[in-house]
């Protein structure tokens, strides 16, 4: 099982619930589990071609998944994920 | 959350602000703390009504305001009557003769937030609106995730407003930051990792604690802030936009709402419009829109930053995009330059103009060399260079490269001694350089 950190403007597609436990062994897989979980909220994290937005940050146990293996980027047991929007300067 | 159930925004007859747009798909919102797209997950920005800003704003009603970035405030996203008002703004723009004959240009200006109020950093710009607007929207607790110097202004400001404040910050910053925050009394968080990380988790903070972060769900409203960067170099030179900018890059932020104050100025007729080329500034140890650019990419490519400028050490920028858009749809650049070659060039301003910028002010000078020295700016284009920072914040960084005091007794011969053997230094020096 893995802990997935959902970010407020998602939160209406999770029943106001900042967690979600999921499954999976990759980040593809992931998303494929949210989406059973709560429908829709794929397509606010992908475009038409199922890639993740450009705006949309990945993290494998505070790890930017670009610097891991993105899509592919491998989940064990009790890893937490978080989905964070891109954020300005500071 | 501490939120005002009613917004004035849409009700006042003197804002031209109306909603919040994805830059992204168009979606609309209200103009409430939100900064992301629930659609698409793209930036949230301030749309205004700009036929009522052409009907009720001239240079004159503009010239009447007070001295601070207030004077724009139609064109800001902001409700109140009295804004915070701490003399933010309106900072010299200074013609740098003595640095553009030693680079070999002919009209060089410095638009100098070295000494911006009350923080000494264009930070105190965007937080000011910032933090008007989280007051308006009923926010009692104010926070930021920082580089060091919108921690500054975030303490500095919420002192003023009486906001309680907590500040996050990577745990490696300058003395001169750390300090420069404590004195106001905030809560300090010195967090164990780089900016981004920093970031990230001030994202998952703001998901569960309803506070009022600038730089997340205040976004929006802070990062418009920046434009009066734009408008006042327009102002300053006597209502004209210049031929060429070159700005920092940390976000791609500052430089994106340059190019939108000087956009919003032609659009509702303040200024004739003309071409202006945006150059952005990069440190080579943290360049990821720098090397997007050169490779011709449209997205980014993440990178851990490692450089001297630690104020400009986003490796994940938001922004990064819309930067690298701007650079190649106004015919600009976008350069990276050492750690050494920023330590040269905070030198070199402050021996000609008398200018002490930190590192990222460093990092645009030296930028603004190597662009001249590729000839990538034409020596009689007006070029502004945006200086956004002060010296005196990251002294470590210069610690070393700026020799000594003359430690001499109090007797004339002392002195005289010393002189003499100054002099000889200077003269070994200039053969150096000679040979």
């Amino acid at each position: 099982m893995v802990k997935v950190l959902i970010p407020t403007p998602l939160q209406k597609l999770t029943n106001d619930q900042a967690v979600v436990d999921c499954n999976g062994s990759n980040i593809s897989e992931l998303l494929e589990s949210l989406e059973s979980s709560c429908p829709g909220i794929k397509a606010r994290l992908c475009d038409d071609q199922g890639k993740l937005r450009r705006f949309v940050n990945f993290y494998v146990n505070s790890e930017d998944i670009r610097f891991l293996e993105n899509e592919n980027t491998k989940l064990n047991d009790g890893d937490e994920v978080s989905i964070i929007p891109a954020i300005a300067g500071g | 959350m501490a939120q005002a159930t009613q917004d004035k925004a849409t009700n006042s007859a003197t804002t031209a602000f109306q909603a919040l747009q994805c830059k992204e798909c168009g979606a609309e919102y209200e103009p409430k703390a939100i900064h992301v797209c629930e659609l698409c997950f793209g930036p949230l920005e301030v749309k205004y009504d700009y036929d009522f800003l052409r009907r009720t704003v001239t240079r004159e009603t503009i010239q009447a305001g007070p001295h601070s970035i207030w004077r724009y405030r139609p064109f800001l996203p902001v409700t109140s009557e009295n804004p915070i008002d701490v003399g933010t703004g309106m900072t010299p723009l200074l013609q740098a003769n003595r640095l553009a004959r030693r680079l070999g240009l002919k009209k060089l200006y410095i638009k100098n937030d070295a000494v911006n109020m009350p923080t000494l950093s264009f930070k105190d710009r965007v937080v000011s609106v910032a933090l008007t607007r989280a007051r308006e929207l009923g926010f009692t607790t104010v926070s930021c995730a920082s580089t060091g110097n919108l921690a500054n202004s975030t303490a500095a400001i919420a002192a003023h407003a009486g906001l309680d404040c907590c500040v996050f910050i990577p745990s490696d910053l300058e003395a001169g930051k750390v300090l420069g925050t404590l004195i106001y009394n905030p809560t300090l968080m010195a967090v164990h990792g780089n900016y981004d990380q920093v970031n990230r988790l001030c994202s998952e903070v703001a998901n569960t604690h309803g506070w009022g972060f600038v730089n997340i769900n205040l976004r929006p409203y802070y990062s418009e802030g920046s434009k009066t960067l734009g408008y006042e170099v327009i102002e300053q030179l006597g209502w004209q936009l210049p031929d060429h900018i070159v700005a920092p890059l940390a976000s791609g932020s500052l430089f994106t709402k340059i190019y939108k104050g000087f956009q919003e100025f032609v659009k509702v007729g303040l200024v004739d419009e003309k071409p202006v080329r945006f150059s952005g500034a990069q440190a080579e140890g943290c360049s990821p829109i720098a090397q997007a650019f050169s490779e011709g990419r449209d997205f980014i490519s993440p990178v851990k930053p490692n450089t001297i400028a630690k104020s400009l050490a986003i490796g994940n920028p938001a922004d990064g995009v819309y930067a690298i858009d701007i650079a190649q749809k106004t015919n600009g650049n976008i350069e990276s330059v050492t750690d050494a070659e920023i330590i040269d060039a905070m030198k070199l301003l402050a021996e000609t103009e008398g200018i002490f910028t930190e590192t990222a002010g460093g990092t645009t000078i030296a930028t603004l060399k190597k662009l001249v020295e590729a000839g990538k700016i034409n020596p009689d284009e007006t070029t502004v260079v945006y200086i956004t920072g002060n010296g005196l914040k990251t002294q470590e960084a210069v610690q070393g490269y700026i020799g000594e005091p003359l430690t001499i007794e109090p007797k004339l011969e002392s002195f005289e001694r010393a002189l003499e053997r100054s002099r000889t230094l200077d003269r070994l020096e200039w053969q150096q350089v000679l040979v």
